[in-house]
Parts: C-alpha cells; sequence; structure tokens
C-alpha cells in the first residue's frame, strides 16, 4: 500500500486443498495411543469379547487415514483459507461485534487451571472458576441494573430460548400461561427473537418498522392484550437506531400484563450510557462472543449471558452460582426453576475472556470501548454516504449507535449489481461485506459495524474497498458480477445444494450422488 | 484536560485525542455525546458502574487473573474418575493447535468464499462423524447432546406429525431437564423403566406405554448409568411398529467398537463430541451433535446448519455452501425449524481434526483399551468389600455404576475422604437414582493406567475399612 490509502493488492491463499478423503493413504497413522498393560489384559482378556455379539463392530468406521504432519498440514491449510477478525478488517460482519480477542485471554482460558476441570468436582476444588463466574455476575449486574446473570446459555438464541421460558414459567406461576400465548418481537430484532419463542409454543407478532425504522407503537398498542406473554425486542435494532420510545414499549406491554426482555446480545455502543433497569426491562441478555470480546470460534463455542431482575431470579435456571463471604458454591434451591437449557454452567472459556476483559477495561474503559465505537460508526456513516450508490434508510441526517443497515439500492437501479455480487468482490480485497437477516425489509442491504477495535486507517482502507467495487461495478459490471477472482475459490454452483437429489452433506453421500 | 492520566488503551486506537478529533470533525459534531442525541435523557445511566479498578497493563491482568485460577485443583493435578456428560479424554496437541489458530478462532459467518475453509472444514467433520454413525447426514454442531437430544425429539414430532414422547428413565437427568423445558408446552413426555438388575430398557413398559399417538422413544446407549444396550434393535421394531421413530442419544468416542445406532434401526441419532480432542473445561467444551439418513422428510426438519459439497464454475474445483438455508430460522424467523444461531462450530473442526487422527485403526483401538480398563477397574473394584457393581451382568463401555450401599457409608463421605487422597471419586447419583440409593457412576477411560486404578482401590479399601477414627 502506498501512504495514500488505496485497496491492498491482495490474493487470498488457495491451495486447492482436497476434500481430507481424498489424502487418505491406507494403513498410515496420525496418532497412537497407549497399548493396554499386560497385568490388565491378563485378567480381562481382549475386552470385546464380553461384549453382546450383536453390538460389536465388524467394519471400522472409514474414517481417512493420514500421517501426522499430513494431517496437521491440511487443517492449516484450510484455516488459510478462512479469513479470521484476527486478519482483515473485520467491519463488514454487522450485527456480529467483530472486535478484537485479546491473546492474553486465549492464554489464560487455555491454561490447564480451566481447561482440565470436571464440573462435578467438589466444590472446594474450583473456587477460582466459581469466583470468576460470580465475579462476572457482578460485574454484568453493574452493566445492566439488572439483579442476577445466568452464564448458561451457550449463545444469544439460547439466551432468548431462555428468556422465553422464564416468561411462560412467571405466567404459569400465576396460572395464566395457557391464556397469555402471544409473544412480541420486532422486524429488525434477531430472528431468534421471533424463532425461540415459536419453540415455546407461541404465536409470535412481529411489529414492523415506520417511516423512521422504528419499530411503531402504535402498532404494538394494536397487537397487546390479554394474551399477552410479553416482548422480546433488541435495541438498538440491526439498524443501528436507538429506540427512544423503548421505555414507552415496556410500560405499554407491563399493563397489558407482559414481561419484557431486552435483546443486548450487541450493546457495544451503550457501556455504561444506557441500560436495562432505566428502559425497565425485566430480563436482558449479552452475548460474551460480541460486545465482551471472546472471540467467535467460526459460530461459537458462545456464551449468551442472561441477566433477571430480583423478582425473576426464581425462575432461572440451575445451579446459581452464589457467595457467602467465605466461599462460592452452587445453589440448587431455585424453587420455580425453568431446570436447565444447557449441561452444567455453561461455556466456561468464553466467561473467562470476559471477565479478564472487563478486567483489563475497567468501567472507564468500557465507557470508551462505547464512544470509539459510536465514534467510528458514524465516521463510516459519513464516509460510505459519500460513495455513489450507496444509502442509509431510515432517520436521514441523524447519528447511529453501532452498526447501520445500508443499502446499494440505488447502484442496482443503475447498474444492475447486487449486494451479493459486492460481497463477492470485496472478498477480491480481503474483505467481508454481509448483507442483512431475512426478510429483506431494506432492498440490497448491507450492514457494517467497525467497533473499537479498528484504527482510522483501517476504516479508511475499507472505505477504499467500497470505492473501488462500487466504481468497478458502474464500468465493469461483469467483472463484479462474476466475482470472486481472487479469492479461495470460485463462484459455486447453488442449485444442488437445494435439490434433495444431488445435496451431499457429507463425503460418502456425495460419493454415492456423484457416482448416479 | 483532565488532568488524570490518560491512557490509550492498547484496544482502542482511536482513542488517540488527535486521532478523534479528526473524526469528529469529519462527522461534523463537537462532541461524541451528539452522537447519542436519540437517547433521550430519562434512558440515561447517570451513575458510575462499580466494576474493580482494571489492570491496563497485560501482565497485571495475567498476574491477577493466574492468582484467582491457582485456587482451582484439576484433573491433571489429581486422579479423576468423574464422567457423566462431560469426560476426560487425552487431547492430542494438533487438536489445540488448530483450534487456537487465528484464522479459525476469530473468523464468523462470512461467504464460502472467504471462509471456504470453515466450510470445507466443517464438512469434513460431518463426512467423518457421518461415516463413525454409518449415516450420510449430520449437522454444524449445536450447543451440547442436551440441545441435539431436544432438537432429535422436536424432529420427530414434526415428522411424526404427533405430540407424545417416551425417554427412557436412564436418561442422563440433565439432559432430561433440557429436554423438559425445550419440550413444554408443545409435547407430552412419558418416561420408560429400566431393569433394574441389567440397567437395560424394560421393553414390556415400552410396549404398555407406547401408542399411536408416540412420535419416538428416546433411549440412550451406552446409558447414563453405562450400560450398553443390546436391545436396539427390538425397540426401533416396536417403535416403527406403531409409526413411531426410534432416537438414539450416543457417545462418539464408543463407535469404534460398537456399533452405531443406525445399525439397530435409530432413524436420528445424536450426542456430545466432547470426548473427541476437546478439553472439558469446566463442562464449557461440551458440542452436540445431530445424524440421520440423506431423505428429504429429515433433511428439511433439521434447524441446524447443514453444509454441503457442490462445484464452481471452475471445472474440477470444490465449493461449499448452505444446504436447504431456506428451512432455517435465519431465512423464515416464524417458518424455520425452530432456532439457528452461534453455538459451537469450533468444537466440531476440532472433533473432526480428532478424528482424522485416529483414524479406523485408532478408533478401534481406543475402543477396546477403554473397554479393557473399565473392566479392569470393574473387577477390582467388585473385589472391595461390601462395594458392588449393580449392572455387572451387562456390558459396559467407559461408566459403570459402583454400589456402596453395603459399605456403611454414603458416596459424599467416601468422595471426601477420597478427594484428602488426592482422588475425584465417581459421580454421586444417589438424589437423581434414588431407587438405586447410595451409588456412583465411575468412569475409566485411556488416560487411567493400570496403576492410576490399583490407587483408587487402594484408597477406597483405606476409607472405607481403616480410617474410621477419620
Amino acid at each position: 500500500m502506498t501512504k495514500k490509502t488505496e485497496v491492498r493488492n491482495f490474493h487470498q491463499a488457495k491451495w486447492d486443498e482436497p476434500v481430507i478423503y481424498e489424502l487418505s493413504s491406507k494403513g498410515e497413522r496420525g496418532i497412537l495411543f497407549p497399548e493396554i498393560e499386560k497385568e490388565i489384559e491378563e485378567i480381562v482378556g481382549d475386552g470385546i469379547s464380553i461384549l453382546p455379539e450383536n453390538m460389536i463392530r465388524k467394519q471400522p468406521p472409514r474414517l481417512p487415514e493420514l500421517s501426522q504432519m499430513q494431517i496437521l498440514k491440511h487443517y492449516l491449510r484450510l484455516s488459510q483459507q478462512t479469513l479470521g477478525a484476527d486478519l482483515n478488517v473485520d467491519i463488514g460482519q454487522g450485527t456480529c461485534t467483530m472486535k478484537y480477542s485479546p491473546k492474553i485471554n486465549e492464554r489464560l482460558a487455555t491454561s490447564p487451571k480451566i481447561t482440565e476441570l470436571h464440573p462435578s468436582q467438589d466444590e472446594s476444588t474450583v473456587q477460582g472458576v466459581l469466583e470468576i463466574i460470580y465475579k462476572l455476575d457482578l460485574f454484568l449486574r453493574e452493566i445492566s441494573g439488572l439483579d442476577k446473570f445466568t452464564f448458561q446459555p451457550g449463545g444469544g438464541s439460547q439466551a432468548i430460548l431462555a428468556m422465553a421460558s422464564i416468561i411462560q414459567a412467571y405466567h404459569e406461576s400465576n396460572d395464566e400461561s395457557e391464556k397469555r400465548d402471544e409473544m412480541i418481537s420486532t422486524m429488525f430484532s434477531h430472528p431468534s427473537d421471533a424463532a425461540a419463542p415459536t419453540v415455546k409454543g407461541y404465536k409470535v407478532i412481529n411489529i414492523y418498522p415506520n417511516e423512521d425504522g422504528l419499530p411503531d407503537v402504535e402498532a404494538l398498542k394494536e397487537a397487546v392484550s390479554d394474551r399477552t406473554a410479553g416482548l422480546l425486542i433488541t435495541n438498538p435494532e440491526d439498524t443501528g437506531i436507538f429506540n427512544p420510545k423503548i421505555k414507552e414499549f415496556t410500560r405499554i406491554v407491563h399493563e397489558a400484563g407482559g414481561i419484557c426482555g431486552y435483546d443486548q446480545a450487541n450493546a457495544n455502543g451503550i457501556l455504561g450510557i444506557t441500560r436495562a433497569k432505566e428502559a425497565d426491562f425485566d430480563l436482558c441478555f449479552f452475548n460474551l462472543h460480541k460486545t465482551f470480546s471472546s472471540p467467535h470460534g467460526c459460530g461459537g463455542p458462545a456464551t449468551g449471558a442472561l441477566g433477571v431482575t430480583k423478582e425473576l431470579v426464581k425462575f432461572l435456571p440451575v445451579p446459581l452460582v452464589e457467595f457467602n463471604k467465605e466461599k462460592y458454591y452452587f445453589n440448587y434451591d431455585v424453587p420455580l426453576s425453568i431446570g436447565k437449557v444447557r449441561s452444567f454452567y455453561g461455556v466456561i472459556p468464553a466467561i473467562l475472556k470476559a471477565y479478564s476483559w472487563i478486567m483489563s477495561l475497567g468501567s472507564e474503559g468500557l465507557k470508551e470501548v462505547s464512544q470509539i465505537a459510536v465514534l467510528n460508526n458514524n465516521y463510516l456513516l459519513k464516509k460510505v454516504l459519500e460513495i455513489r450508490g450507496a444509502s442509509a434508510p431510515y432517520a436521514k441526517g441523524r447519528h447511529r449507535i453501532e452498526q447501520v443497515r445500508y443499502s446499494w439500492d440505488e447502484l442496482f437501479k443503475d447498474t444492475g449489481v447486487t449486494t451479493e455480487d459486492i460481497t463477492c468482490r470485496m472478498v477480491d480485497f480481503g474483505f467481508h461485506m454481509w448483507s442483512s437477516h431475512h426478510p429483506f425489509i431494506v432492498p440490497q442491504p448491507f450492514t457494517l459495524e467497525p467497533t473499537e477495535s479498528y484504527s482510522k486507517a483501517e476504516l479508511d482502507e475499507y472505505i477504499a474497498g467500497l470505492k473501488k467495487v462500487v466504481e468497478e461495478a458502474y464500468e465493469d459490471p461483469d467483472l463484479v458480477k462474476n466475482a470472486p477472482h481472487r479469492s479461495v475459490v470460485h463462484k459455486i454452483e447453488t442449485d444442488s445444494l437445494d435439490d434433495p437429489t444431488k445435496w451431499a452433506i457429507t463425503w460418502r453421500a456425495y460419493l454415492k450422488k456423484s457416482k448416479k | 484536560m483532565d488532568k488524570r492520566k490518560k491512557i490509550i488503551h492498547p484496544y482502542i486506537p482511536n482513542s488517540v485525542p488527535e486521532i478523534k478529533a479528526k473524526m469528529l470533525e469529519e462527522i461534523g459534531v463537537k462532541d461524541i455525546d451528539e452522537l447519542y442525541e436519540d437517547i433521550p435523557d430519562n434512558l440515561r445511566f447517570k451513575g458510575e458502574m462499580n466494576l474493580p479498578d482494571p489492570f491496563p497493563s497485560e501482565y497485571e491482568l495475567k498476574r491477577h487473573v493466574e492468582q484467582i485460577l491457582s485456587k482451582n485443583q484439576t484433573c491433571h493435578e489429581n486422579l479423576s474418575f468423574l464422567g457423566g456428560d462431560c469426560w476426560q479424554h487425552y487431547v492430542p496437541a494438533i487438536c489445540d493447535e488448530i483450534n487456537q489458530r487465528s484464522e479459525f478462532l476469530t473468523a464468523y459467518a462470512g461467504e464460502p468464499y472467504e471462509d471456504h475453509g470453515r466450510f470445507q472444514t466443517l464438512f469434513e467433520y460431518a463426512s467423518m462423524m457421518g461415516e463413525l454413525l454409518d449415516m450420510d447426514v449430520v449437522n454444524v454442531p449445536t450447543y451440547d447432546w442436551g440441545q441435539a437430544a431436544s432438537t432429535s425429539i422436536r424432529m420427530a414430532a414434526r415428522i411424526t406429525n404427533r405430540s407424545e414422547i417416551l425417554i427412557s428413565e436412564t436418561i442422563s437427568p440433565d439432559r432430561l431437564s433440557i429436554i423438559k423445558n425445550y419440550c413444554k408446552p408443545v409435547l407430552e413426555i412419558g418416561l420408560v423403566k429400566f431393569n433394574t438388575s441389567t440397567g437395560k430398557l424394560d421393553v414390556n413398559d415400552l410396549k404398555s406405554k407406547i401408542s399411536s399417538k408416540t412420535a419416538g422413544i428416546y433411549f440412550e446407549n451406552p446409558s447414563f448409568i453405562g450400560c450398553i444396550e443390546n436391545q436396539g434393535k427390538i425397540i426401533s421394531d416396536i417403535a416403527h411398529d406403531y409409526g413411531a421413530l426410534s432416537l438414539v442419544g450416543t457417545d462418539p468416542i464408543s463407535l469404534g467398537i460398537l456399533i452405531p445406532p443406525s445399525n439397530y434401526g435409530a432413524d436420528i441419532v445424536c450426542g456430545d463430541i466432547q470426548a473427541l480432542g476437546i478439553h472439558m473445561q469446566f463442562g464449557g467444551g461440551l458440542a452436540g451433535f445431530i445424524a440421520t439418513r440423506d431423505e428429504e422428510r429429515f433433511v428439511m426438519e433439521y434447524p441446524s446448519r447443514l453444509f454441503g459439497i457442490t462445484s464452481t464454475v471452475v471445472e474440477g474445483e470444490h465449493g461449499f455452501g448452505d444446504v436447504t438455508y431456506d428451512r432455517t430460522s435465519f431465512h423464515d424467523r416464524i417458518e424455520g425449524k425452530e432456532f439457528i444461531g452461534t453455538a459451537t462450530a469450533l468444537w466440531g473442526i476440532t472433533a473432526g481434526v480428532y478424528l482424522a487422527l485416529a483414524g479406523p485403526q485408532g478408533m478401534r483401538e481406543l475402543g477396546q483399551l477403554i473397554l479393557q480398563k473399565s473392566q479392569y477397574a470393574m473387577k477390582k473394584l467388585s473385589e472391595i468389600k461390601g462395594v458392588k457393581i449393580p449392572f455387572h451382568q451387562s456390558a459396559h463401555f467407559k461408566e459403570f455404576v459402583v454400589d456402596f450401599n453395603d459399605t456403611g457409608k454414603s458416596v459424599k463421605d467416601v468422595n471426601k475422604v477420597l478427594l484428602t487422597k488426592g482422588i475425584f471419586g465417581g459421580k454421586d447419583i444417589s438424589v437423581d437414582f434414588p431407587e438405586l440409593r447410595n451409588c456412583a457412576v465411575y468412569c475409566v477411560t485411556e488416560i487411567h493406567t493400570k496403576d492410576d486404578i490399583d490407587r483408587l482401590v487402594q484408597a477406597l479399601n483405606e476409607c472405607l475399612y481403616e480410617e474410621v477414627s477419620s
């Protein structure tokens, strides 16, 4: 790159790496296990003949056979063909909060002092990890204003399921769970805010945005009734517009007898600024793998840290982690607990990383995180709006919180180039660009979220990438439409992925179907 | 300017005042607070978050966290026989090497181009699991076995359009709790008894409870109490006779040596992959799998991502992508199957590495090794006066129940004494399985040596019969 910000002359690693089965060579070994001790063998024999005959596997599983270095190499090549946040200016996956996951926290979380703990160990042997869990609970109470957190949910969606379960248990305790069979959400809330309560048998009413991009209060008023169980809502929604009437939403739902759950999966723009408590929410959750820096791991492991007001503590999944001034302990005595949503106590490495991240920043630091995330986002907004063909629907001229849902509609109308095309071309410059959750209410959507982690120079580089691709779209649309050109692979054939006679979810299915 | 020393935190580059000022100028505001114009005053948090003073220096932070972690005593420092939904197996170095790679660790939701490696590794994971399970469809992993079992059950209900489920009582209590919450109030759950002398499912009880309303029968093999269920075919046949599905939870690490559930009629198979190269992490290493045959009626009911192999515009190039994405809640927030979100993909990649390392021979040798060690442990423990192995007439894999009823000591007390000797005794199940009274589930795997097992036996002898005064 020259001093002036330009796009990189990028090419992603392309190893042309075969599927692991194509590398298999009979007889090679990747790892050996210990030999059985002779004394044991003399006593128990081969260990197999004691099994019921009908349970003994006759054909070994057809796993690939490779030596160790060859396996390592295969996976390292595949890793190079994956664009992690550690490598790119990862501001193109809006809503995902692709911030820096500090390496020190990885070192701490991969210490045997964490990795080699069994969850059923005696409490006296796990005081350290219980302390981490308990203190992170205290921290999140401060950040949300709510009264107690559980870390059991293994992701945001599971936290939403837990919220819906707690809302149901609350109404059940009032003998109203059958009557209150409707949950309210909004179209710009995460899809799971509608999908998870559906699992719990709720009919979900989705409030559409008004012309300002905000969920319509009048529509909410019409939606509530004595059938309303509760509200599950994101704020700011995917548009990055903060809903200033959020307290009116909770009031309307409360007046109808409902319970309000705040989806704060992404709270990256509001730490120390505004909280669930001030907006009168009864429950909320934070994704530790978003706002609180635990890495995304290609899609987990993750944590949806779920908090409630003290009135709802009695419904939380068990066990709770408590402290009696001497020791930390598990509390299973939760009278109306929904039971469990996940085994044991949660994704411990994510909890540890969040704890460590907060301890690195403190109260002032967390606020700084949010303020800079918002600064970066509004800087990016300004720059994106200068690009031909791009727009930011709703709330014209106003600022946004941590992300923006933009539109390439104008560019599409001018050139026929779609969001998907641009995504594929951005790849050629080493960038991600994500569209939107479905349905695409904003036409030709794309969503950017710069977080606090990226420097101004990096934001400028991403903008230069967008500008370059837009330039190409106007001058040579086919170049963009046929992208990617410099990625790992070229345009994939997608029809077969929806065709039962052709889709192949495993190599063995592929071999069967490709023979036909 | 603030008189306090203002630090530029290493995680926040644009904190540098000159940069900040430049960006504010570009945006056209004087102060960052102006950017929050949409948050009304009554929603503003006016106080200070009461958080401890931070450790901005990495060294102090490390000292601080390590000091807390030093209070933990691990299964490396002690000798552990704990199992039951989380297991201590050897984790090959390459498993950690791969899941610590920046590229995999920090990727998320990119496209099948720049994230080709993510798609391919997870496709390969599914492919290897498919061989182990002898099934053609395996999902991108979900949260844990509890979720995998819950979803298997909901899939069965949708496929059969029925709303009653039968579950074997030998299921893990935690898992049953997860399933109950997940199915409430949509499905009705009934429990099927087990034979208290064999630990296996009571087929007569199943026959008396199954009906044309039953969507499926779910049982685990090996079960939570460790017994290998060899009536799988009989159970599946009964289910199928009533138009119900056979749903089986299984431990994949047993399948180098045991036949997979699909071979005895299972329609949907689920379980946890933590044993396959993932550290226990105090229960943080769990990840669930679901597998079925490659039939549209099954595939279309998965809520999970399913990654498939396809071609590209370049001859001979493999591409990957989402199979039937439209069935997921990412595509349709109301009609999508259950819901999908971030779960445990990195552990899926890791389990793939593990299966590639072990290979067909390794999985068989490992299975045999575990069988031999656990059988040795059972034999030695049963020789202790008063200690019994209640289901000894059934075969076991790595876990088995140890009965302390005749020793005059509770499992709790026994474990307390063992702990003083640096041994974590088996999981106390006296509350969860009251019919067995004073029992524990012990777990023996390839990590245990003969000396380890002998040490346990000696320690038990001591604590039962030599240390009355303690």
